[in-house]
């Protein structure tokens, strides 16, 4: 249990990335902010933040030469916990910009915007609830309709419903947090969810540090 | 299941203290920002926004290291402001650690930064900031410079070219009651919540339990308070737990 993570935590110039860090190095495990393929060597799990625009963060990641690395580590089924952005980019494209930029394309199904309904404020921003579609281990020790930090105006659309972990309702149900093998990833921001987000990333680090 | 209202105190920081005043003077000590920040967390804020009053008429630039200190010390989200002027500002303070920023005068002085901003970082990050007076024809006009300077610009016609902008929310605060606990004021609200489709933050007047959940019901997003909190008039948690029997959608 001891043991200290060695993370490997993207840094591609999207969004504020150190309050990230701090919830990480919260649970004494050490960060590494890498910006080349190189910088994942060695490393036991992959974080992929991210807050902005899904062009401009597949743009980032390409002068970055990333994009076929983080394929590569998801497809060797490594830890992995992508966070809003980090979340989107899994899928294969986004209306964000019209499907023009390709993302990871992990997972079929693409990133789409809120329907325009009256009083249905854009961007979802704020605290709001999550319905748990599986008493997954990464969700031990919270509530049972936990709070989390939202803000966000798109959200993924997974063709496989079976991977989506929760759900959020804010106008329509869409999938707030998915889980497979060792890949997690959420649409809210657990480094921003006080504590019911740092539970959540120590329940998902220790399930990688029992794996180590 | 829905989106909580949020409450949120608001730290005016003057010379690196935490201050309040009385319509925006009389300037009060409210302790030290970064143990103040850390406390709001722990009694359950949704969100801590820090205002440097003085750095924009001061004409100086926001203190650095204070937010830095502050976003080391809390898991909720942040907002920073207060002297603001160029994209380089905010690239700063997000790398300091602030999750968005907040714009007034120098978004009255250069509307095309709401714009540039807004595509360079995301509209999620970039909040405007409209300090709002009535004038004697009932409307409301916008002041820059914390409150010193009437730009004559109606600040529902203003927050509306914001949001046109790329503004992802509006921190309204009410000049006539800032301070004064007489209550928000709801008229403000009503017309900027009824035009926008982006979030408004209630600001300026909040004194009873009762002016948050009227905040709520006039369709704000968020609450702000200042004093309320600073001096333990009211506590989060107090506020909160009325609105939960109110009905308000709200986090405990």
């Amino acid at each position: 249990m001891s043991s200290q993570l060695n993370v490997a935590l993207i840094n591609y110039g999207m969004g504020n990335l150190r309050s990230v860090s701090k919830a990480i190095e919260n649970n004494g495990d050490k960060i590494f902010w890498v910006q080349s393929a190189r910088g994942l060597k060695n490393k036991d799990i992959l974080v992929l933040p991210g807050v902005g625009a899904f062009g401009q963060a597949v743009l980032n990641l390409k002068k970055l030469n990333l994009m076929e690395p983080i394929v590569e580590w998801i497809k060797e089924k490594k830890p992995f916990l992508g966070i809003c952005l980090g979340y989107q980019l899994l899928f294969e494209a986004s209306e964000e910009n019209k499907g023009n930029a390709r993302g990871l394309g992990i997972f079929k199904g693409t990133v789409k915007g809120f329907p325009k309904i009256k009083n249905l404020r854009i961007p979802h921003m704020g605290w709001n609830q999550l319905n748990l579609n599986k008493r997954a281990a990464l969700y031990t020790a919270l509530p049972k309709n936990p709070y989390f930090y939202f803000v966000h105006s798109y959200f993924p659309v997974p063709e496989d419903k079976t991977i989506i972990s929760a759900e959020c309702n804010y106008g329509i149900n869409f999938a707030a947090s998915i889980q497979k093998e060792n890949l997690f990833a959420c649409q809210f921001h657990p480094e921003k969810s006080s504590c019911n987000g740092l539970t959540l990333i120590k329940n998902i680090f220790n399930i990688y540090r029992k794996s180590k | 299941m829905a989106l909580a209202l949020r409450i949120i105190p608001c730290l005016d920081v003057n010379k690196g203290r935490v201050v309040k005043g009385t319509r925006f003077l009389d300037l009060k000590d409210a302790g030290d920002p970064v143990s103040v920040a850390k406390r709001y967390d722990v009694e359950g804020a949704d969100e801590v926004i820090f205002l440097d009053i003085t750095a924009s008429s001061d004409n100086r630039k926001i203190m650095l290291n204070v937010v830095k200190a502050c976003a080391e010390q809390i898991f909720i989200p942040l907002t920073v402001g207060g002297g603001v002027r160029n994209l380089e500002d905010i690239r700063t303070l997000l790398q300091s650690g602030a999750d968005k920023v907040s714009m007034n005068t120098a978004a009255v002085q250069n509307p095309d930064l709401i714009n540039k901003s807004s595509d360079t970082f995301g509209s999620q990050c970039i909040v405007l900031a409209i300090d709002a007076k009535r004038t004697p024809s009932k409307k409301w006009n916008v002041f820059i410079h914390g409150g010193r300077t009437d730009t004559q610009l109606d600040a529902i016609e203003w927050a509306k070219k914001g949001q046109k902008l790329g503004a992802g929310e509006i921190l309204l605060t009410s000049m006539d009651r800032d301070g004064t606990k007489a209550g928000y004021d709801l008229e403000l609200i009503e017309r900027l919540t009824s035009t926008l489709t982006i979030p408004v933050i209630a600001s300026g007047g909040a004194g009873t339990l009762d002016h948050f959940y009227s905040a709520w019901r006039s369709g704000a997003s968020a609450c702000l308070a200042a004093s309320l909190f600073h001096y333990n008039q009211l506590s989060i948690a107090k506020v909160k737990k009325y609105l939960k029997i109110k009905g308000v959608p709200i986090r405990i």
